[in-house]
């Protein structure tokens, strides 16, 4: 297990610095002058030119590309052109608030598409497996935008259930620690303010999630189907267990390992996503950070964030390997 | 596993029953949430009487974020914006206007021969962090924004306005700046400029604390120090931008509100529903879509901002046959102005004649558009030596994106397209990504015909006319690359006349010399539009895109 985890890890490196080669290739063959975006239509000729040549934007790109993996190496991201800040110092809040939003669309999708896909196949072409196999259908094919504004009509305009906009009522603001303000509110203990900060929480991640949580559903109902008809669950029956023992407990374990992989496959997916739900919710993350700065042409930027967001994604596949060893013994990495 | 399926009922369960629960909840949320000082009207419009009472804190909404807050350091809007409540300039712009008036200069006396301007400064003004406002501090912006070797230019740091209104280095307008005593300052010129006063009141001339400079260094851009009514408290990027009262704002009973968070909605009918579900109080840039249900909504108001923009079809005189000032007034012609702002503006614009905006003096009224006529423009055509219309499609470049002066600029170039086939002249409309459309027009060689527009900056017609049009903007922000010596001549006599009725007559001259040769067709003026809620009061929305939030207070 520690030389498979090592092995794995080993592996990360030529895919991130296979990563940062795309990237830094692809972005430099967009075009465009930086020095003009950055500065803006009305700034003189000279400060462009100043500007180019501090940023090393007149160096052949393959230089460029070696001075950028040498901070790279020394731990230094970069700083941003538009903002003249550090990467490293500036991204930590973007980041913190898309992971948030991306675990609580997470937990959405996972926990209603894995029932949903349970029930339905427990309860095979019953009423409400049809029902919800057309909401599945329906949601992996709604488009976020739309949902979004909806979501903000319903719940925020008409009924007042919920803030249609950001992270938190900013009459009241939270103190930020962490900048997961979920966790900062309750090392405060501002019970209060937890709630308010969840309820900025449903629309958006509701938004973010329904798409994943129709495929988690899909997949969950076929996988089940398949553990279902197997001689052990045969035997589970067979024995008088009450059936939902035999769903809950003896199908879910092995029919959970696809839909593992799909869960970790989402994940990744939701971080590169988040971009039109974070502009719909007014979010500060990560998806905005990167947008941002691809319509300023703020290249350190949009070459660290997209670096982060692989490295997080790569991440995410390898603990859902491990979990895969932790659910299935019969899995093993030798 | 049987512990996870149940704790994933638990929570599952959990969910569902707070959703609920929150429908029978609106009115203890309310109750609660009004604990907060200033926690007024959170849960709905139609707060109660009350709530609005205490209410002391403004939640502006817009598109975008700052750059930095340093407004010495940007030329972008959003940066201004806040620039202007945090710092004074010498001078300002009347509220709702672009006519100077005192600020922290309370009077001043030019020269005869227009060189040299003597400020005298109110006395007793200090900076957000206790140090004195004087002349030495006037002293030292005007030498760090001026001097490249200044120490207290950081790295990436460019000050673009002052070079762009005061001359880049090597022929910079202002020749020294002296401090006489405490409350005197005095600024010599190399030439006589007109517009001198006008630039001076720009936000990115705003006076910062030197010794917050000194001691703050380049994170200076993201903590500023001045004079203004608002002193800034905390910024989150990409989010919003929290500045409080200050308590020692030398102009009395100002400002009026305890706290303003200006946040950013980049979208905009999301800022829409924000405001309307009372989580902001005003917001900019609505949609002409939404104005209709903004006018069935009582507890919502509509603020405009006075026209101060131009929108246009630029012609490439690179291309042939552009360089034809016959093909131009042909094309001008056959452009229907009125359709164009009834079926995408909402009304909300006026059709353009001149490349300036007809509120800026020295506008000419006298000029006469070519009016919708597409027999007129066939006969031109005609006359150019192309009775069948033009051989090849015309590109024309279309903005990919929206901006104040035009919300919408693929749909406007299909309405013009379609005019213009009337008269065979056939299109091709391209919108490529919004910094190659810079560059290409720039460059000239892709485009026949471009759409741009501009926002005046300080309120002089210079800032139109030569800016746009002369031939010391190409290349820049001249994309026609039309050059008229006789233009520039008036042009540059104008820049240094010191007169104001004078430099008025020039620029009708200019006027009248632009829409002889056509180099634009001038589309529209909009009137940008905001909303706000109804009982705010005193915000008087600014030309340029700048307004001081310190008269905003919300009736009872």
């Amino acid at each position: 297990m520690n030389s498979y985890l090592l092995k794995r890890i080993m592996v990360l490196v030529p895919v991130l610095i296979g990563m940062t080669m795309i990237v830094f290739s692809i972005i430099h063959a967009i075009p465009g002058d930086p020095a003009e975006t950055i500065l803006g239509q009305k700034a003189t000729e000279q400060s462009k030119q100043a500007l180019r040549e501090q940023l090393g934007l007149d160096k052949p790109w393959l230089q460029q590309y070696f001075n950028y993996m040498g901070d790279l190496l020394q731990g230094d991201l970069g700083t941003s052109i538009r903002t003249k800040t550090p990467i490293a110092k500036e991204i930590m809040p973007y980041l913190a608030a898309t992971l948030e939003l991306t675990a609580a669309a997470m937990l959405f999708a996972a926990f209603v598409g894995v029932n949903a896909g349970i029930l339905s196949a427990w309860r095979q072409n019953s009423w409400f497996d049809y029902t919800a196999m057309i909401i599945a259908l329906v949601g992996v094919s709604m488009p976020i935008f739309w949902l979004g504004l909806m979501e903000q009509l319903l719940f925020a305009l008409k009924l007042h259930w919920l803030p249609s906009i950001g992270r938190m009522d900013q009459r009241n603001p939270v103190e930020s620690i962490t900048n997961l303000y979920v966790i900062d509110t309750i090392i405060a203990g501002q019970w209060g303010q937890l709630w308010t900060v969840i309820k900025h929480l449903i629309l958006p991640s509701i938004a973010l999630g329904t798409i994943p949580m129709a495929i988690i559903a899909r997949m969950t109902r076929s996988s089940m189907l398949e553990v279902m008809n197997s001689d052990y669950i045969r035997t589970a029956k067979a024995k008088g267990m009450p059936q939902f023992l035999v769903v809950y407990k003896h199908a879910l374990k092995n029919a959970l390992i696809p839909v593992l992989t799909v869960v970790g496959l989402q994940t990744g997916a939701l971080l590169g996503g988040a971009v039109l739900t974070e502009t719909i919710f007014a979010w500060p993350g990560v998806g905005r950070y990167i947008y941002e700065a691809i319509s300023s042409r703020d290249y350190p930027v949009i070459q660290t964030g997209i670096l982060v967001i692989a490295f997080i994604f790569v991440v995410i596949n390898l603990l859902v390997d491990l979990l895969y060893a932790a659910i299935d013994p019969r899995i093993n990495y030798k | 596993m049987k512990k996870w399926s149940s704790l994933a009922l638990a929570v599952t369960l959990g969910a569902v029953l707070t959703l609920s629960g929150c429908g029978g909840d609106n009115n203890n949320n309310a109750g609660t949430e009004a604990t907060g000082s200033n926690a007024a009207a959170t849960a709905a419009p139609e707060s109660s009487p009350e709530a609005a009472a205490q209410q002391d804190t403004l939640i502006l909404g817009r598109g975008g974020d700052s750059a930095s807050l340093d407004p010495a350091i940007v030329t972008d809007g959003e940066s201004l914006k806040i620039g202007h409540q945090v710092f004074d300039s010498l001078l300002e712009y009347k509220p709702g206007t672009s006519e100077v008036q005192a600020s922290l200069a309370d009077s001043w006396e030019v020269s005869a021969d227009g060189l040299t301007y003597t400020f005298k400064l109110h006395p007793g003004v200090k900076f957000h962090d206790g140090t004195d406002f004087n002349a030495e501090a006037v002293v030292f912006n005007f030498t760090r924004w001026s001097d490249p070797a200044s120490e207290f230019k950081f790295e990436g740091d460019s000050f673009d306005y002052y070079d762009s209104m005061f001359g880049p280095e090597g022929s910079r307008v202002i020749k020294e700046v002296k401090a006489v005593d405490a409350t005197t300052v005095q600024f010599t010129l190399n030439q006589p400029q007109a517009p001198f006063l006008q630039n001076i009141a720009m936000t990115s001339f705003g006076i910062a604390s030197p010794a917050a400079i000194k001691e703050k260094k380049e994170n200076f851009k993201n903590e500023p120090v001045g004079t203004g009514p608002y002193v800034f408290k905390e910024w989150k990027r990409n989010d919003s931008i929290t500045l409080d009262r200050n308590p020692n704002y030398w102009k009395e009973g100002l400002p009026k509100l305890n706290k303003i968070i200006v946040r950013s909605i980049p979208d905009n009918s999301a800022r829409f529903n924000a405001l309307q579900n009372g989580e902001i109080d005003l917001m900019e840039d609505l949609s002409p879509d939404d104005l209709s249900t903004l006018e069935g909504n009582t507890g919502l108001q509509k603020i405009e901002r006075p026209p101060f923009n131009v929108s246009y079809l630029g012609f490439n005189f690179k291309q042939k046959p552009f360089d034809n000032v016959k093909v131009r007034q042909a094309l001008n012609y056959a452009v229907n102005k009125q359709a164009i702002i009834d079926a995408f503006f909402s009304g909300q614009a006026t059709a353009a004649v001149n490349p300036m905006p007809p509120s800026l003096w020295g506008y000419n009224d006298a000029v006469k558009d070519y009016e919708y006529d597409l027999d007129k423009a066939k006969a031109l055509l005609a006359e150019a030596g192309y009775p069948e219309g033009l051989p090849d499609p015309v590109t024309l470049y279309a903005m990919p994106v929206s901006r104040p002066y035009m919300p919408d600029g693929k749909k406007v170039a299909e309405a013009i397209q379609a005019d213009w086939e009337k008269i065979g002249v056939k299109t091709v409309i391209e919108s490529p990504e919004w910094a190659t459309y810079l560059d290409d027009t720039k460059a000239g060689e892709k485009d026949d015909i471009y759409m741009l527009g501009w926002t005046g900056d300080n309120g002089d017609p210079d800032n139109f006319l030569y800016t746009l049009l002369d031939k010391d903007a190409i290349p820049g922000n001249n994309r026609s690359f039309y050059v008229n010596e006789e233009l520039h001549t008036l042009l540059i006599n104008a820049q240094k006349e010191t007169d104001q009725a004078k430099r008025s007559g020039l620029y009708k001259q200019a006027q009248e010399i632009i829409k002889a040769d056509a180099p634009w067709i001038p589309l529209v003026h909009t009137t940008p539009l905001l909303a706000a809620k109804a009982n705010l009061k005193g915000y008087v929305p600014g030309p340029t895109g700048t307004e001081y939030y310190s008269e905003i207070y919300f009736e009872q």
